[in-house]
């Protein structure tokens, strides 16, 4: 589907990490294989450090440090949000939503709108294109793009697919009116068939969690995990994002009558250096203007690595200039979605930590 | 060529005979993650970039498999 949105910008991204660290060789010993093995696959994959929360640590302890640094700095005022949209697949709870939780603890006015959107990877551009449409509304002007995930959380720690991966992280990303003329063009689909491709099997309502779903079980590469865990189909992930992501670039592109080299950044959600390498490599754009290091310096926190990857790569220079960037995520849905728009001379575009 | 690949193979996996006619992957003897480190180390020796979309099973189930998506990247067979 194509979307095109016009006259709306972000004023400043802000991500929050967790403090702690986790370095790849620490972990090795919990994998059901060979420190050699697992040493290829971290030159492969791109494994490093991974940063997870401390047990107990929830997406709105994130969000809450995120925007008391924002207010504190003068850089947000309470009053001016107008709606916050938080994209996670950790909520601190099943119900009430956890952006109206985020409200109240913070003492936000009660004119406003919260919503929660259950998405993950793609779940960054979802949220903004939320954003882009409240902003429609009249007495909508600024609204809080809140994306978060604390997936650590629910990872075995025996399962070398998805643990070595898997980061936590949060991101605010302020979106307004703009005053300037612009156009901003969106591409998303979704195929529900490949809902069981990233999954979290049991702890809904569907299959709750009981003292059987908590226990783990060996898969055919060795891993042990338990239904209470997040699953992830590797190869299955790999091929749908190496069919998909292409052309859908290529079509976005192509509605905006843009070309390639006049996109000065791919900033991409990062699964693993290897597929954004082949990304790269398939769209024939250099590893500079589409950076991959994001996965081992922070791990994937899911939609979160895309401001992380902003914040990370382009931070300063996003604070005195305008650049033409093209956003994407791709993931658990599965879903696909890009935005090509232009970002710069942000009010703030950090990273700090929790 | 062929003698290459089984050195990269064995580097690989040391505890297996890829000069078996077998099925590497319905054997076991590649996983999804060795497919990576193989794809990986195919890509620097020959100077070239395996398609995602060729990064499926089938063509890594054998050295004449190999060989073949080698040759589609423009290897030379006597690389």
């Amino acid at each position: 589907m194509n979307l095109k949105f016009h006259n709306k910008e972000i004023e400043g991204i802000l991500t929050i990490i967790p403090a702690r660290e986790v370095k790849f060789e620490e972990e090795m010993e919990h994998y059901n294989f060979s420190p050699a093995k697992s040493l290829k696959l971290k030159m492969a994959m791109g494994y490093n450090k991974h940063c997870i929360v401390e047990d107990g640590v929830c997406v709105s302890d994130l969000l809450i440090h995120g925007l008391n640094h924002l207010f504190d700095k003068n850089l947000l005022i309470k009053d001016e949000i107008d709606a916050m949209v938080l994209v996670t697949q950790s909520p601190d709870y099943f119900m009430p939503a956890t952006s109206n939780v985020i409200q109240g603890k913070l003492g936000l006015k009660q004119d406003m709108i919260c919503m929660d959107i259950n998405q993950g990877c793609a779940g960054y551009i979802i949220g903004l294109i939320q954003a882009f449409l409240l902003l429609e509304q009249e007495e909508v002007n600024k609204v809080l793009v809140l994306n978060a995930d604390v997936l650590s959380r629910k990872v075995s720690k025996r399962d070398r697919n998805s643990n070595p991966l898997i980061g936590d992280g949060a991101s605010v990303t302020v979106v307004k009116k703009s005053k300037e003329q612009n156009v901003i063009y969106g591409f998303i689909k979704m195929d529900g068939v490949g809902a069981e491709s990233i999954m979290i099997p049991a702890g809904g309502f569907r299959t709750p969690s009981t003292a059987a779903t908590a226990v783990e079980d060996e898969d055919r590469a060795g891993n042990f995990r338990s239904p209470d865990n997040l699953v992830m189909k590797g190869d299955d992930v790999f091929n749908f994002v190496q069919r998909e992501v292409p052309p859908m670039i290529e079509h976005l592109l192509e509605k905006a009558s843009c070309k390639k080299e006049d996109v000065d950044y791919y900033m991409f959600h990062q699964p693993n250096r290897f597929m954004l390498q082949k990304l790269a490599d398939k769209l024939g754009i250099s590893y500079e203007k589409m950076p991959n290091n994001i996965v081992a310096n922070f791990g994937n926190s899911s939609g979160v690595s895309i401001p992380t990857n902003i914040g990370f790569n382009i931070g300063s220079k996003l604070l005195t200039e305008q650049l033409n960037i093209c956003l994407a995520g791709f993931g658990v849905g599965l879903t696909w979605a890009s935005l090509l728009m232009k970002i710069g001379n942000l009010r703030f575009n950090e990273i700090i930590k929790f | 060529m062929k003698d290459k690949i089984t050195t990269i193979l064995k580097e690989i996996r040391p505890e297996f005979d890829f000069t078996e006619n077998v099925n590497f992957i319905d054997e076991g003897m590649l996983d999804s993650f060795d497919v990576v480190t193989l794809v990986t180390t195919l890509d620097k020796e020959y100077h070239i970039s395996i398609d995602g979309l060729d990064i499926v099973p089938d063509n890594f189930s054998s050295i004449d498999s190999i060989r073949a998506l080698l040759k589609k990247n423009g290897v030379n067979d006597e690389s």
